[in-house]
């Protein structure tokens, strides 16, 4: 069976081939090629079952796409389901109410809580302590395990507050929520997000420990930002070189093309690749942090700008900590005073609308072309692993030298670079990149 | 006295998107314990070790949608004691089977430009192919679900899994039936209980996640919507998304 326990370490130890990384969402393999000469081939190759979610969309109506995309992702349903709503009603020409873009920026933080400690206590911490996984972790971390699982249900329990249900969640619809959240329910889990919050430097801490790699290759940044907030589900499209672009100008500047090291298509920006997520968020968008997140920055030493995707992993933690200070803002400033209906849709004319947000691990794109009848024609999806995946060949290809320099565990520092970019491969896998004869 | 050894518990994932996986994860009261009681030898989106070798329950999330699977699913079955379908995907096929009703190359040609090294056939639940033990349906299955499951095997009972209607949870949580008295086009009716009927709870009609019940009547539920003014199109796009392919929706979804 071609997937199992997974090493094929060649005598050689310049080459390794990783199939089937663990530790990340879906199903990827990992080869390095490293030469004497130093010139390293990398690939980060999926294997992941493709689901032509973009072909099957056509047909459906424009109030199923959320429900539907939601599906592309078990890690990141919300973050699909909030970039399907805005572009649908985008091109409906629906603005909704400050409460729903309110509740929505609740939703999609709730989602970055969980997600983020998911990938932070479960997916990278074993790394650096030295174990397989975080169950086995907890013989002798116990405290931090329950710390994680604590933090994550928090995020869970936000998300089944406001989205009544956490994993792919029901009450966000077309133009609105049909229902909104109960007052107690959003005060009982604000007292929850204040106890975190004071328990959140143990987590800084612990972060600040580890001891993580220097990978420094010449790169872009890539996230949406915003004048009023640090953006999560709307905003301009920008780069720390200087890009600075609406959302529906994304396909003008992000292209499929072809990358120097590989003769598969790639997301580019100028011809290059470039890199999304937390890391691209904090440096595009630090100064919208909270006092107390920024104190994290500082006390985490992190550095902007950098181009070093292990520090993806302090932005995250960094987040986390944003993201309880923001939500307990948004339950302070909602009123919740009227039960609003979602507004309802006005057909009768073809159209086409565009969304950008910010998903756990980077920017999601969402497009749909509607018919006159409101049923999609066309959907085009790009997702953050997708935007990334050239990011982390090119990202091993610059590590990977370094580490048979030092005479490291090539395997394991491979992985722990690709797990930094936090991967989430179901998501990608509709536009994988694909490699003959797999 | 010797020690009772601990069951081997594994989690594997064919074509989905790991929200079932996510769900499992969402035991974080009970995950430590379960751990203790257990020996998880197989979970790749967890841990890093994996040890193959017979398991006493294997949880399978996804459906089968390659060869590569295919040959996978019939190596586990022969390995594993109790075979759990874990989630629609693995019962149904679930969302991504809308893609059963379009030809296959048309599907490939939309999103690929060579379709060439595309290995990929109609997406069915695991059911088609082997043997299964246990079906735990949802979108993703609630996690007292998952925790029912786990604990039944245990202590080596039958878990108590519902087969009766989202209508019956419905009544139990006091709502006003939505279907017969706002006329929301609700799949309660067919859809099989276990989620607490949260969707009519919060105020929608159920879309039928936990796909179709024991003895469903999908088509007396179909001519209901009709009645409300739902179009032919409308009705197959209802029936035609979490358990399309079912036995029991087929008809109504338009094979």
């Amino acid at each position: 069976m071609s997937h199992g326990k997974n090493v094929n370490a060649q005598a050689d130890a310049k080459k390794i081939e990783v199939c089937y990384v663990a530790r990340v969402e879906g199903q990827a393999d990992i080869r390095v090629e490293v030469a004497n000469t130093g010139e390293t081939k990398a690939e980060f190759a999926v294997f992941e079952p493709i689901r032509f979610f973009e072909a099957f969309l056509v047909g459906r109506k424009y109030h199923e796409a959320h429900e539907i995309t939601s599906r592309l992702c078990g890690i990141c349903p919300i973050a699909h389901q909030m970039t399907a709503l805005r572009a649908v009603e985008n091109a409906l020409k629906v603005k909704v109410t400050h409460q729903t873009r309110a509740l929505r920026r609740l939703l999609a933080l709730s989602a970055w809580i969980q997600s983020h400690t998911l990938s932070l206590y479960f997916l990278t911490a074993p790394d650096y302590l030295g174990y397989d996984g975080a169950i086995a972790m907890a013989s002798k971390h116990e405290d931090a395990v329950r710390r994680a699982l604590r933090l994550k249900k928090l995020g869970n329990d936000l998300g089944e507050i406001v989205g009544g249900r956490a994993i792919h969640p029901i009450s966000a619809v077309f133009g609105g929520f049909t229902k909104i959240p109960k007052k107690e329910d959003l005060t009982e889990i604000r007292q929850r997000l204040k106890q975190e919050k004071d328990d959140i430097w143990t987590t800084v801490s612990l972060f600040n420990s580890f001891k993580y790699p220097e990978v420094n290759r010449d790169t872009d940044l890539v996230a949406i930002s915003s004048d009023e907030e640090y953006a999560v589900n709307e905003g301009r499209l920008k780069s720390v070189k200087g890009l600075n672009v609406a959302e529906e100008e994304y396909r003008k500047h992000i292209r499929e093309g072809e990358v120097a090291h590989s003769n598969t298509k790639a997301s580019t920006l100028n011809g290059k690749d470039f890199l999304v997520g937390p890391l691209a968020r904090v440096s595009l968008n630090h100064q919208k942090l909270s006092p107390d997140a920024k104190k994290a920055m500082k006390e985490l030493n992190l550095q902007l700008p950098s181009n070093n995707p292990f520090m993806h992993i302090k932005a995250r933690v960094v987040e986390v900590l944003y993201s309880l200070d923001e939500c307990m803002r948004l339950i302070d400033a909602l009123k919740l005073d009227v039960a609003e209906q979602p507004i309802q849709a006005t057909l009768g004319t073809p159209c086409e609308g565009f969304a950008l947000t910010e998903a756990p691990r980077g920017l999601l794109y969402h497009a749909y072309k509607l018919d006159a009848n409101g049923i999609v024609r066309k959907a085009d999806l790009v997702p953050p692993t997708a935007h990334n995946s050239a990011s982390i060949e090119s990202s091993l290809c610059a590590y990977a030298p370094e580490v048979v320099k030092k005479n490291q565990d090539l395997q394991l520092e491979c992985e722990k670079l690709v797990r930094s970019y936090d991967p989430c491969i179901s998501c990608s896998v509709h536009v994988t990149r694909l490699k003959k004869g797999r | 006295m010797f020690a009772k050894p601990k069951p081997k518990v594994a989690v594997y994932k064919f074509t989905g998107c790991a929200g079932c996986q996510m769900e499992l994860l969402r035991l974080e009261d009970e995950l430590l314990d379960i751990a203790e009681k257990v020996d998880i030898v197989y979970f790749m989106m967890a841990q890093s070790n994996v040890e193959l070798q017979p398991y006493d329950i294997c949880f399978v999330e996804g459906s089968i949608s390659t060869p590569r699977e295919l040959e996978e699913v019939k190596y586990i079955r022969a390995h594993t004691k109790t075979l759990v379908a874990f989630g629609d995907c693995a019962v149904t096929g679930c969302i991504p089977s809308i893609k059963n009703w379009f030809p296959q190359f048309d599907l490939e040609r939309t999103v690929y430009k060579d379709t060439t090294p595309i290995k990929s056939f109609k997406v069915g639940g695991i059911g088609e192919y082997v043997p299964v033990d246990l079906v735990l349906p949802g979108c993703p299955p609630h996690k007292n679900l998952i925790f029912e499951v786990i604990t039944s095997a245990f202590l080596g009972i039958r878990p108590k899994l519902r087969m009766h209607a989202v209508c019956m949870e419905c009544k139990l949580r006091e709502n006003v039936c939505i279907l017969t008295s706002l006329g929301k086009l609700c799949m309660g009716p067919v859809t099989r209980a276990g989620c607490g009927a949260i969707c009519p709870t919060y105020g929608r009609e159920c879309e039928g996640c936990y796909g179709p019940m024991s003895d469903a009547n999908p088509s007396a539920l179909a001519e209901e919507f009709r009645k409300l003014g739902l179009s032919s199109d409308d009705i197959v796009r209802k029936f035609r998304k979490y358990a399309g392919t079912t036995e029991e929706f087929k008809e109504v979804a338009g094979l």
